[in-house]
């Protein structure tokens, strides 16, 4: 009985182990426009997680390794994005990506 | 975004024919500028920051279209061209297919708020099969106007 208790109180996340999440913010002043939305798609796309990405304003995923689902999120300078990796990979993924946006995508 | 106040009418041109990438931006930036868009000694400024922005990378993001755009000062508020090429144009894109629609873009170069929000209403068109499907149909302007007018009455459920 006590196992089935434990299984009611443990959170998904605890089973789910390859399912990996951060919240993260954009920095550069220019925002997510295409040059860097370009290569958050493709370092997103060389991992083999899949990567999920949406503002946490607002619930609306879009996929992580498409530029024009990136381009489609309009983050602004201050707008703050969550990034969910699922996969074998997955926090490798998110390392690499929070890297990126944390480093403003090499610009001012 | 409203796409038919983001998109200059006198600035869509429904039959590229110049297989040469710099050429149709050419063009495009002509339509731009006879709509009134900007000043015609920017001309040759901007298609020489178009073709450099490209070169730093497509705006061929797949799926037959390219958005080539060029931030500057000289525009208060974001104004775009279309132009469509029926027999496809060879544009570097990330997928290797060619290009049968061109979204040139002009941004106010301090207002990058305002630059995205035109990429998002661009995008969430574009990225939608069935709307690409009809552009490519398109013959005329007007084809095009009301394609742009379904797609602003009708907006993406997001």
């Amino acid at each position: 009985m006590s196992s089935r208790c434990l299984m009611k109180l443990t959170p998904i996340h605890w089973y789910a182990k390859d399912l990996k999440s951060s919240r993260v913010l954009i920095l550069n002043r220019l925002g997510l426009h295409a040059r860097p939305a370009m290569s958050f798609a493709s370092m997103a796309g060389s991992f083999g997680c899949s990567i999920k990405v949406h503002r946490t304003d607002n619930q609306e995923r879009v996929d992580g390794k498409s530029v024009m689902q990136m381009l489609m999120l309009a983050c602004t300078q201050g707008t703050e994005i969550e990034i969910e990796a699922e996969g074998a990979d997955a926090s490798e993924a998110i390392a690499a990506l929070r890297a990126l946006v944390e480093g403003r995508f090499e610009e001012e | 975004m409203k796409l038919r106040q983001l998109i200059l009418e006198k600035a869509i041109v429904t039959g590229l024919k110049s297989p040469k990438r710099d050429e149709c931006i050419g063009e495009l930036l002509d339509a731009l500028m006879k709509g009134g868009a900007f000043k015609p000694a920017q001309r040759d400024e901007f298609l020489k920051a178009v073709i450099k922005r490209e070169k730093k990378g497509s705006t061929g993001f797949g799926h037959g279209v390219s958005v080539p755009h060029v931030k500057t000062l000289e525009v208060k508020k974001c104004v775009a061209a279309i132009g469509l090429h029926p027999a496809g144009l060879d544009f570097n894109a990330l997928d290797r297919q060619p290009v049968h629609a061109i979204f040139l873009l002009l941004s106010p170069e301090d207002k990058p708020e305002l630059h995205l929000a035109a990429m998002e209403g661009l995008f969430s068109i574009l990225s939608q099969e069935q709307f690409r499907k009809f552009l490519r149909q398109a013959k005329t302007v007007a084809d095009v106007v009301t394609l742009l007018d379904e797609a602003d009455a009708n907006p993406l459920v997001r």
